[in-house]
């Protein structure tokens, strides 16, 4: 038998790749049970990436959508309150390389707003508070509402269907406790705008 | 009243990155003198040629890639890499030769990789290795040191070195010959003090080669003015010296005709000096903590004895550099110092402290 | 004694006796005093006085809002001017609340008695009396002193070390004072050593450049069980981690206080201040503060009021603004530049430093890093400098914690020997900052997922009920109908009749509903004529508002007439689109 495999090469040939495929995968297989990976679903990991502003912005109702379609497949550059960053972080998170964001769904705004109701010129008609995703504004039917700023995650859902505008969108003011400071400039740049060093990195007065 | 805006800390020490610089290509004197005194003009001539050229490649380089010329020109790196290039290569070696490996050092072990800072492999060793491999004749032609050369005879002068390195006129017989390294490694057959008696390269010597002992001197020197000044530290260099001599300790075996060769002739003959205070120093490509540096200069002493031993090449320092170059990242990794309230050292790779 | 040796250090010229030539001096009363309203670690003071009020020197002008916080007294006897955002000595040059007294020249004390007899004063009464004095640690960071001389019952406090390590080059506040003062000292350590119940070491950690102070300090310890140390000066020995480790040879663990380890840390200044606090019973209302550096003909150390400006400094000490590279409070290795000279000095301000440009010239712009290894041997507490300077350019954060960068001290000694001019510390401190931020914003989206699944699911919940409502009624409307079948004749044509009504209504209405495009036309003329009405009204609300108001409000007011101009846009656009849409379908 040995004898007959080893005059005809083709066969022995044929023979020796499908035993070494089966064997290899096996290992595999046993491999991919014993060593398993019991890690958080990968959509419970976008969405901890994701800024949860819950803005719809993506087209999706939310983030958690949103993190369920990355999951099967979407495009990560949809999310304009995430930014560049949430880009990264994603596409590090699913390693993939982190496409520019898609400006069909929006710039990436420098500074954090909050939706601001102007008190006086609001009718009271509850429009907003069925709209806002995180139960944020407060309020009854034709009694005033107002937003509360610490849970407002600056989505503007509710600017739209407020029947007399009365809803601004305000950057939140960075305070003293949160200012950091810039990173200095490059030296390429230093040297192209020819100012002093130490003119560039902040404000002079 | 109006001020800047500026972060600490305001003040500065002197030191900066040309000074640092200038004073490694000072340190280089003694040994450049050394080169010059025993084999003659050419080492002159190979550092002035690829100075130019480097300065050269590094100017048109940095104006591509829309960089201030004169404010990267002035950190000296480029000037340092070609004079390191210049002192390994052959003296005599055809002018062609220089330009190429500079250029190659220049354009596309450094800039390529994103200029000063940013290359991963020391790019000197690298434009010698390729040197090496792509024209092994002209790279292993070294001239007969000066005590050794035949009677009537003497070193070409500077024009007629100039005359050869540029106008490929051939050196008179005998001026050329093989190194140290070279003659013991196939000098097959013979007891190591055959070859010291009958090799005059080895019979005039003091302690390792006519010559190329005075050049590891002069790079010694160099290197300790350097060390003095704490330009680097000694970790590196002493690693990869004791390594060497630990190696050549372990398999000199009293002097059989399969030994590698003597401690003493490992330490002072071939790169060896000049590679462990002016090529393996250099910080961009090398480990970078003090532990890390011990074992990256180790390690590039144990390669540069296992290439001379059993390799096919005489010498390795190049060689073992660029090996050890790669393994710096992962040197690093490992060698995290223990920072101040905390109990272990950690891994760069780990996230969480155990 | 013996002492330990941190790794690293570096060793920048001293330039201290420029400033010691002459005694401690006080400064001419200012005009007007400044009084920010966060001096110290914590939260902010809450004022207590109105604008108008007239207080009296030592009087209390802002209650101490929660534990982690301090009080704050009137400097002098005056009257409140304002309360209000003024620019404060802060890297960022920003506004923050502040109390401003305009000062009637008298200077008149309170009425104030310290206690009477210490030695049997209980230590939670003597850290009372402290915490109401006012008193914020006075090396530097400022935290409140009360806080860190209670460390609970767990944490029994075995050596107590007072910081006059002073290792920042030109600042000899702490020095001048122990000469002057060091009677004073040693009592204020007597009182700190009683609240701690008398640990069984107590030690004055100073740098051996200052022998004056050292001779000044030792007559007074005889017997008192503390023991002046001196070990080798060497920047950064002055951090109260790497002063433990000095003294000591204990690390803090990362993350730790020194109460975590039986430890407690005050800086001099302070103790001297506990002392005028407890025996004299006046707050902290003054400290000593350096005046020096080369754009000043006057190089000397002055018993400074809080809140004393620091142009009010400069103007009595021969200031040359011409010939000022910079001006720093602080050290030249940690200080931070002012914007501007009109800050004032708080209670952590222990220098304020205006070097000529031959003493610290403009940086030049930073070269490639080599990767050289200077920074990391120059480090106090063993990072990698170059390695942290790396993962900031490229925003790692995970390789930045990995590697330690918290416990970064930002003493500057890696930047200062960087031969390639790089910021190190900025970098460091952007990215810190950058790490703080993107954790706050974890908390927030966190906070903000849990709030819309709990929408979704009341959505659900509602939705839900409805459904359930809506099928009971179905039951009813069911059973109903049942019951009319049963009794056919009668109301078969009411039923008949009753739903045609109801579709004839329903129809009327939806008819009623539906807007002619003209219509709908003008409704969008007049969004947009209301928009364009808003717009001016805030645009002219802007205008009013003029300088009066603060950056904040102004911004406030720039953001609502921006927020108007894009209504109006929108209005507009939805008009474009509504006409395109109407004529479109004209031609269809």
């Amino acid at each position: 038998m040995i004898e007959a495999i080893a005059q005809q090469p083709i066969l022995a040939a044929l023979i020796a790749l499908v035993g070494l495929g089966i064997l290899f995968g096996a290992l595999l297989g046993f491999a991919a049970e014993k060593f398993k990976v019991e890690g958080d679903p990968i959509v419970e990991q976008i969405d901890e990436l994701l800024p949860q502003t819950q803005c719809g912005q993506c087209g999706f109702p939310g983030c958690r959508p949103y993190a369920e379609s990355i999951a099967s497949g979407d495009a990560i550059n949809k999310c304009p309150p995430g930014g560049q960053a949430t880009i990264n972080s994603i596409a590090n998170l699913l390693d993939v390389p982190a496409p520019e964001l898609d400006a069909e769904h929006g710039e990436e705004a420098d500074l954090r707003t909050v939706a601001y109701i102007r008190e006086d010129e609001c009718i009271g008609c509850t429009k907003c508070i069925q709209a806002c995703p995180v139960d944020a504004i407060l309020g009854a039917a034709k009694l005033m509402h107002t937003v509360i700023a610490n849970e407002c995650t600056g989505c503007d859902l509710c600017v739209e269907p407020c029947p007399v505008d009365c809803i601004d969108m305000l950057p939140v003011q960075e305070t003293i406790k949160e200012w950091h400071w810039p990173a200095p400039p490059t030296t390429a740049d230093l040297i192209a705008s020819d100012r002093s060093p130490s003119a560039i990195g902040g404000p002079q007065l | 009243m109006a001020f800047k805006q500026i972060s600490s800390p305001h003040a500065h020490a002197s030191q900066n990155t040309a000074k640092v610089m200038q004073l490694v290509l000072w340190a280089t004197i003694p040994g450049l003198i050394a080169l010059t005194i025993h084999f003659g003009w050419g080492s002159l001539i190979n550092v002035v040629l690829a100075t130019v050229t480097a300065v050269i490649a590094e100017a048109f380089i940095i104006k591509l890639r829309g960089r201030p010329v004169a404010f990267y020109l002035k950190d000296y790196s480029a000037v340092l890499t070609a004079v390191l290039l210049g002192l390994a290569l052959p003296p005599l070696a055809p002018w062609w030769v220089v330009v190429v490996g500079t250029l190659f050092s220049i354009v596309i072990a450094k800039q390529l990789y994103g200029g000063l800072g940013y290359n991963p492999f020391n790019p000197a060793m690298v434009g010698y290795v390729v040197l090496l491999i792509s024209f092994p004749i002209q790279m292993t032609t070294w001239v007969t040191p000066l005590a050794l050369l035949p009677d009537g005879i003497s070193h070409p002068g500077l024009i007629e070195s100039v005359q050869i390195v540029f106008g490929g006129l051939n050196p008179t017989d005998g001026v050329t010959g093989a190194t140290p390294l070279d003659s013991f490694k196939y000098a097959d057959g013979l007891l190591v003090d055959q070859i010291y008696a009958q090799n005059p390269l080895f019979s005039q010597a003091t302690i390792a080669g006519v010559g190329w002992e005075w050049v590891n001197i002069g790079f010694l020197i160099g290197g300790l003015i350097l060390l003095a000044s704490r330009i680097f530290t000694w970790h590196g260099p002493v690693a990869m010296l004791a390594a060497i001599a630990l190696m050549s300790i372990l398999f000199w075996d009293g002097g059989s005709s399969d030994s590698p060769g003597s401690p003493l002739m490992h330490l002072f003959s071939g790169a060896t000096m000049m590679g462990a205070f002016f090529i393996m120093t250099d910080p961009v490509s090398s480990a970078v903590s003090n532990r890390g540096r011990l074992i990256y200069g180790a390690l590039i002493g144990v390669l540069v004895y296992i290439i001379r031993a059993w390799g096919t090449y005489p010498d390795a320092v190049a060689f073992a550099v660029l090996l050890a170059n790669f393994a710096a990242p992962f040197i690093d990794n490992y060698t995290l110092p223990r920072t101040y309230g905390h109990t272990d050292r950690r891994r760069a790779t780990e996230k969480e402290e155990d | 004694m013996k002492t330990w040796v941190t790794p690293g250090g570096v060793h920048p010229p001293e330039n201290k006796h420029q400033s010691l030539t002459m005694p401690i001096a006080t400064l001419p009363l200012p005009e007007k005093l400044l009084i920010p309203l966060s001096q110290h670690i914590g939260t902010p003071a809450v004022p207590c006085v109105e604008v108008g009020k007239k207080v009296l020197k030592g009087q209390k002008i802002a209650e101490a809002n929660g534990p982690l916080s301090v009080p704050m007294h009137a400097p002098t006897s005056g009257i409140i001017s304002a309360i209000e955002h003024r620019p404060i000595a802060h890297s960022s040059g920003m506004l923050a609340p502040c109390i401003e007294i305009t000062s009637d020249g008298r200077d008149k004390w309170k009425k104030h008695d310290g206690f009477e007899d210490v030695e049997n004063a209980t230590p939670a009464a003597l850290v009372k009396a402290i915490g109401e004095a006012g008193i914020a640690g006075m090396g530097g960071a400022g935290f409140p002193s009360a806080i860190k001389l209670s460390p609970g019952y767990q944490r029994p406090i075995h050596t107590l070390i007072v910081n006059a390590t002073e290792c920042e080059p030109y600042i000899t506040a702490d020095d001048s004072a122990i000469r002057e003062r060091a009677a004073e000292i040693i009592e204020g350590i007597g009182i700190l050593s009683h609240i701690l119940g008398n640990p069984s070491n107590i030690m004055i950690g100073i740098e051996d450049n200052k022998p004056e102070a050292i001779a000044a300090l030792e007559p007074h310890v005889v017997d008192t069980g503390i023991s002046v140390v001196s070990f080798p000066t060497k920047y950064p020995s002055g951090g109260e981690k790497q002063l433990i480790y000095i003294l000591t040879g204990k690390e803090i663990p990362s993350g730790d206080l020194p109460a975590d380890i039986g430890m407690v840390c005050v800086n001099i200044g302070t103790t001297y201040a506990v002392k005028r606090a407890i025996v004299d019973g006046e707050p902290l209302i003054s400290r000593v503060t350096t005046m020096t550096g080369d754009a000043c003909g006057i190089n000397r150390n002055y018993e400074t009021l809080i809140g004393t400006s620091v142009s009010h400094m400069l103007a009595n000490s021969e200031f040359n603004q011409d010939g000022c590279s910079r001006l720093v409070m602080g050290g030249p290795m940690m200080g931070f530049s002012l914007t501007s000279a009109d800050v004032p000095i708080v209670k952590t301000t222990n220098c304020i430093l205006a070097p000529s440009y031959e003493e610290i010239p403009e940086d030049d712009p930073a070269q490639p890093c080599i990767r050289c290894g200077m920074c990391a041997e120059a480090c106090p507490v063993s990072l990698l400098p170059q390695q942290l300077f790396w993962y900031s350019q490229a925003d790692d954060h995970e390789r930045l914690e990995a590697h330690n960068l918290f416990d970064c001290i930002e003493c500057g000694a890696c930047s200062y020997v960087c031969p390639s001019n790089i910021p190190l510390v900025q970098h460091y401190r952007h990215s810190k900052g950058e790490i703080q931020k993107a954790r706050a914003e974890k908390v927030r989206s966190d906070h903000a997922r849990e709030r819309f699944e709990f929408h979704q699911q009341r959505i659900e919940q509602a939705e839900k009920d409805k459904e359930a409502k809506r099928a009971a009624r179905r039951e009813a409307a069911e059973q109903a109908k049942a019951k009319a079948a049963a009794s056919p004749d009668k109301s078969a044509s009411t039923a008949g009749g009753g739903a045609a009504d109801i579709i004839a209504a329903a129809q009327a209405r939806a008819a009623a509903k539906k807007v002619s495009p003209e219509q709908q036309q003008a409704k969008f003329e007049r969004s947009i004529a209301g928009a364009e009405m808003r717009l001016q009204m805030a645009e002219e609300k802007l205008a009013d508002a003029g300088e009066g108001q603060t950056d904040e409000q102004n911004n406030i007011l720039t953001a609502a007439v921006e927020g108007a101009r894009q209504k109006l846009e929108q209005a507009k656009g939805r008009l474009a689109e509504h006409i395109k849409q109407h004529n479109g379908e004209q031609v269809d």
